[in-house]
């Protein structure tokens, strides 16, 4: 019987010929990521192991990516915690570099890999053509101390994607899109595997994108077929695949998705569920406080250029706090280079170190009471970037570049 | 016998806990802010042996285990939901808090009716009815009797 993407990087880290969906597996994991959401949790369990031990000190990343520069006292204890044990123990250890999954596919995903991530969007290492999958800390601690874990095979939805995507239109749309059709639990226990000829119009940052939201679905993982863009991708950051794998002809999927690129349009997720998506044209009038530029999923150079061509040579509202938040040091640094954040200035935008920022709802950038933001971010659950009775919308970076600007949700095309 | 709290679908782990909370040093310290923002008094209410009830995809989101892990911490017997997030269902058995999935449940218990749970026979009674549970996969069930994964890794030399 073929195999998935899926099944054969389990098969991979199993060490076994081959694996089939609900087939349950113990593996080896490639890397365990961990940031500063949780790890402290993790670093007081290790400390009350009986036998606390690493089994491959080389396979862990510590990332402070979510409350940076620090806000608070107890904050501060937590990080202490943390970067005190990574430095001890030797752990390979990031602060002030980016976004947690930024920095790890920059650095150090590879096709083929299996990795956990101690953060639910670790399913963004897909388009690298990596199974990432988001654990909680004991799971986290289990493969760290053992360098194993035990895996349920997923079924394996299928997305062959078609045409090109209209211009005026971005990734963020079509995943927003298809999280809509299938609903916030339609991947739930699944891996989503994207192919098709419609693959090959998508460059890097639009396929991170679509795999990081992935879990927005449910989904255990996000897989994108390996081409020659991702091969670029690796080769530009001095990296090469673990393996490369293409699901087989004969593969069994749960379901098979056809998705005409061309027929997506701009898109929001309202309140206050990723699933909850109608046209952005349908959400236009919206009243805005704040717009969020930035995140895992659109902070990438790419979304800066999308951002910065629509601000050029106009003003931020004034009723509105435009946070821009490059998702990594390279990303800003490249952004520099090319005056995107000169422009963004001048614009009036509040231009911030790379950090997780208003996505996570504890950094800077948190909004008030009755207060609506909209958000190249991940989540627009209730209270997820501030108060409990505030409004979160999310959508693609030019959708909020040109909401900033009106002050209210609107699309490019109705600025210009 | 303990209380049935009773929430919604797609209840997310912002809402068990918030991001705000998380990064606080310890459980302890976070578990009085469980639930704040669906009901604040939520944490001063529960009673140790309480039951939260669900509709489906209880626990969706984040990956945070210091959801299941305030729950725990405020004595949570149970939670029951019609269906679960993958994650956070991995999580609670993880530390050893039990999630039942119960399709039936939900349409017929109202918050703060009484219910009990037969863990071994996999039933639940409320209102005078008895309800029955899936089963859990062999190995979570063996996770979750030795009292969570971590108890695994003590036991090995």
């Amino acid at each position: 019987m073929g195999m998935t993407i899926a099944e054969k990087i389990i098969a991979r880290a199993a060490k076994m010929e081959s694996v089939k969906a609900n087939d349950i597996c113990t593996v080896e994991l490639d890397y365990l990521m961990s940031n500063d959401g949780t790890t402290h949790i993790t670093v007081d369990k290790y400390n009350s192991l009986k036998h606390p031990r690493i089994a491959d000190v080389s396979k862990l990343v510590w990332i402070i990516d979510h409350n940076l520069p620090c806000d608070s006292v107890k904050t501060a204890a937590s990080h202490k915690k943390m970067r005190d044990f990574a430095r001890a123990n030797g752990i390979k250890f990031y602060e002030g570099e980016g976004v947690c999954h930024q920095v790890m596919m920059e650095n150090h995903v590879r096709p083929g890999q299996l990795i956990f991530g101690a953060d639910s969007h670790t399913c963004a290492y897909g388009a690298l053509g990596a199974f990432g999958t988001g654990v909680g800390n004991t799971d986290y601690l289990y493969a760290m101390v053992t360098g194993t874990s035990w895996v349920l095979v997923p079924e394996t939805l299928r997305f062959n994607l078609h045409g090109q995507l209209p211009e005026g239109v971005y990734a963020r749309d079509l995943i927003l899109t298809i999280i809509g059709q299938i609903s916030a639990s339609g991947a739930t226990y699944k891996a989503m595997e994207f192919g098709g000829e419609g693959l090959k119009t998508l460059d890097m940052a639009a396929r991170m994108s679509i795999c990081n939201l992935c879990v927005e679905a449910g989904a255990k993982t996000a897989l994108m077929e390996v081409d020659e863009i991702t091969m670029d991708y690796l080769k530009e950051h001095g990296r090469e695949p673990a393996a490369v794998f293409a699901p087989d002809e004969d593969a069994v999927y749960s379901e098979v998705y056809d998705i005409d690129l061309s027929s997506i349009k701009p898109i929001v997720a309202k309140p206050h569920f990723v699933d909850n998506v109608c046209d952005a044209k349908d959400a236009a009038g919206i009243h805005i406080d704040e717009a969020f530029l930035g995140s895992c999923n659109n902070g990438r150079i790419e979304d800066l250029r999308v951002g910065a061509e629509i601000i050029k040579g106009r003003k931020v509202n004034p009723g509105v706090r435009f946070l821009v938040v490059p998702a990594s040091r390279a990303v800003y640094e490249q952004a520099m280079k090319e005056g995107l954040m000169e422009i963004f200035m001048e614009a009036g935008a509040i231009v911030m170190n790379p950090n997780c920022s208003v996505c996570w709802g504890s950094c800077q950038g948190v909004i008030g009471e009755g207060e609506t933001l909209i958000s190249t971010g991940t989540r627009n659950f209730k209270g997820r970037a501030g108060h409990r009775e505030s409004f979160v919308y999310l959508a693609s970076a030019a959708t909020v570049t040109a909401s900033a600007i009106m002050g209210e949700i609107a699309t490019a095309d109705m600025i210009k | 016998m303990g209380n049935i709290f009773r929430f919604y679908k797609d209840v997310d782990t912002d809402q068990i806990i918030a991001s705000q909370y998380i990064i606080f040093p310890t459980i302890d310290e976070m578990k009085g802010h469980t639930f704040e923002s669906l009901d604040p008094q939520f944490a001063e209410k529960v009673k140790p042996g309480d039951f939260v009830v669900a509709d489906v995809n209880f626990g969706c989101g984040s990956s945070r285990e210091q959801a299941p892990s305030v729950l725990k911490a405020l004595g949570v017997k149970a939670v029951i939901a019609k269906s679960f997030a993958r994650i956070f269902y991995r999580n609670s058995i993880n530390i050893g808090l039990p999630v039942l999935i119960c399709k039936d449940l939900y349409d017929n218990v109202e918050a703060g009716d009484e219910m009990d749970v037969n863990f071994e026979e996999g039933t639940i009674t409320a209102g005078g009815k008895t309800f029955t549970c899936t089963k859990l996969p062999e190995n979570l069930q063996a996770i979750l009797d030795q009292g969570g994964l971590i108890a695994s890794l003590d036991k090995e030399d």
